[in-house]
């Protein structure tokens, strides 16, 4: 048998129908709902009379426009509330796998929860109402987000509709240095291939620097998949793996467990399989990364500066630069750490799992937020990010650094709820973002990781986390 | 999605070009959770004399009655006659919803915005692109004959009117077997649920603890 691919692998064992077209019906393991886009997905099943094809494939979640505090006043503004309210008469009249409503101890990111039920297991295919549904792919499965009209689709008939992707492999060697996260892995690895490089491909992230990072470094790895421009991203599955999904709730336990480890240790790409493109990076030549502009490839790294578009030869890329720097008030040549910050967010499913809120408390651990910081807000995950980190002590770290402890949503990462940026204010955020107007009308976001954006925090402007102390 | 074989409807004449998605239907009913209820805001800032906003009881607001949609003449109309580039702008999906919601069955149009016309094929909105002539011809048959019908068949392509003439339109075969059927994508897939289902039986068998 010839050499296969993780994605071949994983397209191959969920392929239903192949059309002489080369549309492929996939079939769907897995469909994680939130409140944004499954409403009329949910109306159009109703109205052409239509069932639900596999109702234990769904697990639920109210996470996009729930607010992060005054949790006992309910949810203030009509429209988020109805989103939200809808959500619980669907899930009833439908049903689920697992719900887990507003105000539920469990409930959270829609992609930070998944995974920590186990409700996310290696090989499968994971689809949502969000793009960054590829975060699911950190476990050997094929993760892509799709819009209201393919959720009603997949709710029908529990499959896509869908054509082959190309295969992209981006392989990382080497050891990241010192206060470096997957945060930077993958800023550096778009600041390369472009937000476009990835159109049209799987991506499967390979190399030792891969290897080494944990679940929830490679989640954030492949959660930014999509601001390469490629649907799904993906990563073998190994110890690490195994390890991490091992006792989940949703989890096969005893015999079955067995079983299913013995078909997920096959879930790799087979020696000598071949990739349409591969792209190599080194570990140890990443520095901590700061975007400065409107696109999340426009990046560099924290002792660099804000390019200059003069420079810049393409015409079309000289003023999409100019107009990316108009609108984020800032002048060329501006060493990055020079830039002042109003805002610092630390949350959304990139970066809000434990680990991230343990790197940001140790940096912020005994410091306070700098005086010209207007709001530094950390929003764990979930519930259960919640609780554990605050049986750690975390919590206290931060609010007795002058951070906001937030409950869990995906708050400013999108500014659907109140969490969002004024006109003109500049954030620090460890989200996926970085577009105009996305955190608020007018915001202005720099994307970085959680160590960063903590001592950015501390310091009032970007500093670079390598000598920070 | 209902069958379309043959319809026969009273036809309105919106006499505008380049109508875009906008006005069919204004973004401020976007913030809906809903597929249904767009009816009534159907070129609602053309159709009414005050602004709409989501909530409102439209059969308590004044009307504009100069619009075409609001005299009585045109009252249940089913087709739409339209001008070049019908549907232009966003690509929301509430610009077919409205027009079916509102009782129209299909749009005769010179043109039609690319994504407005794949979102009405898929919603089962017929729209039929003819030739600028022919489009002139029936706005002025319309003007001139209260209680002017058009038959439309999609098996053999054709409009007729009144008068006898049969008008040949163009449609690809996939859109007119959805059409014809009364399938939209998710009917199609259905097709296939022997085929799903017995997959799954495989898969449930490879792995069962997905299940
Ligand atoms: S945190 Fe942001 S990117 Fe993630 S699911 Fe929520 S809105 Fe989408």
């Amino acid at each position: 048998m010839t050499a296969r691919t993780l994605y071949d692998k994983l397209w191959d064992s969920h392929l239903v129908h192949q059309a002489d077209d080369g549309t492929a019906l996939i079939y769907i393991d897995r469909h994680l709902v939130h409140e944004v886009t499954s409403a009329q997905a949910y109306e159009g099943l109703k109205l052409a009379g239509r069932k639900q094809w596999r109702v234990e494939s769904v697990v639920a979640t109210a996470d996009h426009n729930t607010p992060t505090k005054d949790w006992d006043k309910g949810i203030k503004d009509p429209i988020s509330r109805l989103q939200v309210e809808t959500l619980d008469a669907n899930i009833k009249e439908f049903g689920a796998k697992a719900y887990f409503p507003f105000l539920d101890q469990q409930q959270g990111i829609v992609h930070v929860i998944g995974p920590e039920q186990g409700a996310t297991l290696p090989g499968m295919t994971v689809v949502c109402g969000d793009s960054h549904t590829s975060t699911h792919g950190a476990f050997g499965c094929l993760a892509f987000g799709i819009g209201t009209t393919e959720v009603e689709h997949v709710l029908a008939t529990q499959c896509m509709v869908m054509k082959k992707a190309k295969r992209m492999q981006i392989v990382v060697e080497g050891k990241l240095g010192r206060g470096l996260t997957a945060k930077d892995i993958i800023l550096a690895v778009i600041g390369k291939i472009s937000a476009a490089g990835g159109t049209g491909y799987a991506i499967e992230y390979a190399g030792s620097a891969i290897r080494a990072l944990s679940m929830e470094g490679r989640m954030t790895i492949c959660n930014m998949s999509i601001e390469a421009g490629a649907r799904a991203g993906m990563v073998a599955v190994d110890d690490t793996t195994i390890e991490y999904v091992k006792g989940r709730p949703f989890a096969p336990k005893g015999a079955m467990w067995e079983k299913a480890v013995a078909y997920w240790r096959t879930l790799v790409s087979d020696p000598g399989a071949s990739f349409d493109r591969v792209v190599t990076l080194d570990a140890a030549a990443i520095r901590p990364q700061v975007t400065w502009g409107t696109s999340p490839q426009m990046v560099t790294a924290v002792d660099g500066k804000v390019p200059d578009p003069a420079k810049e030869k393409d015409p079309v890329r000289r003023e999409w630069m100019e107009r990316a720097l108009h609108y984020m008030n800032l002048k060329p040549n501006t060493p990055i750490t020079e830039i002042e910050l109003d805002k610092v967010f630390i949350g959304s499913c990139t970066n809000s799992r434990i680990e991230d809120l343990r790197l940001a408390a140790e940096l912020v651990k005994g410091k306070r937020v700098a005086s010209n910081i207007k709001l530094a807000m950390v929003v764990p995950g979930s519930g259960l990010v919640k609780r554990q980190a605050e049986k750690e002590g975390l919590d206290k770290v931060f609010t007795a650094a002058g951070f906001e402890w937030r409950e869990p949503g995906c708050s400013m990462c999108l500014g659907m709820n109140d969490d969002q940026l004024s006109p003109g204010e500049r954030c620090a955020s460890t989200s996926n973002r970085n577009f105009e107007g996305r955190q608020g009308a007018g915001g202005r976001t720099h994307l970085v990781s959680p160590a960063m954006a903590a001592a950015a925090a501390i310091a009032g402007h970007f500093v670079d986390v390598r000598k920070f102390n | 999605m209902e069958k379309f074989v043959r319809r026969e409807g009273l036809v309105a004449p919106m006499d505008r070009a380049n109508v875009d998605t906008d006005a069919i239907i204004p973004k401020q009913f976007l913030k809906s959770i809903k597929k249904t209820g767009f009816g009534p805001n159907l070129f609602d800032a053309w159709r009414y004399a005050d602004h709409g906003e989501p909530g409102m009881d439209c059969s308590k607001r004044p009307l504009n009655k100069d619009f075409v949609l609001n005299q009585p003449r045109y009252r249940g109309a089913t087709v739409l006659l339209a001008r070049e580039n019908f549907g232009c702008g966003s690509s929301r999906e509430h610009a077919p919803w409205a027009l079916l919601q509102y009782g129209f069955q299909a749009v005769i149009a010179p043109s039609f915005a690319d994504i407005f016309y794949n979102n009405s094929l898929k919603n089962g909105l017929l729209v039929i692109t003819l030739p600028m002539e022919v489009v002139d011809r029936l706005f002025r048959e319309v003007a001139a004959q209260e209680g002017y019908r058009l038959a439309v068949d999609l098996e053999k392509q054709t409009v007729s009117t009144p008068g006898g003439e049969s008008h040949k339109f163009d449609i690809d075969s996939f859109h007119k077997q959805c059409l014809l059927n009364g399938l939209d994508e998710i009917g199609l897939t259905l097709r296939h649920a022997d085929q799903i289902k017995a997959f799954e039986t495989k898969h449930r068998g490879e792995q069962p603890w997905l299940f």
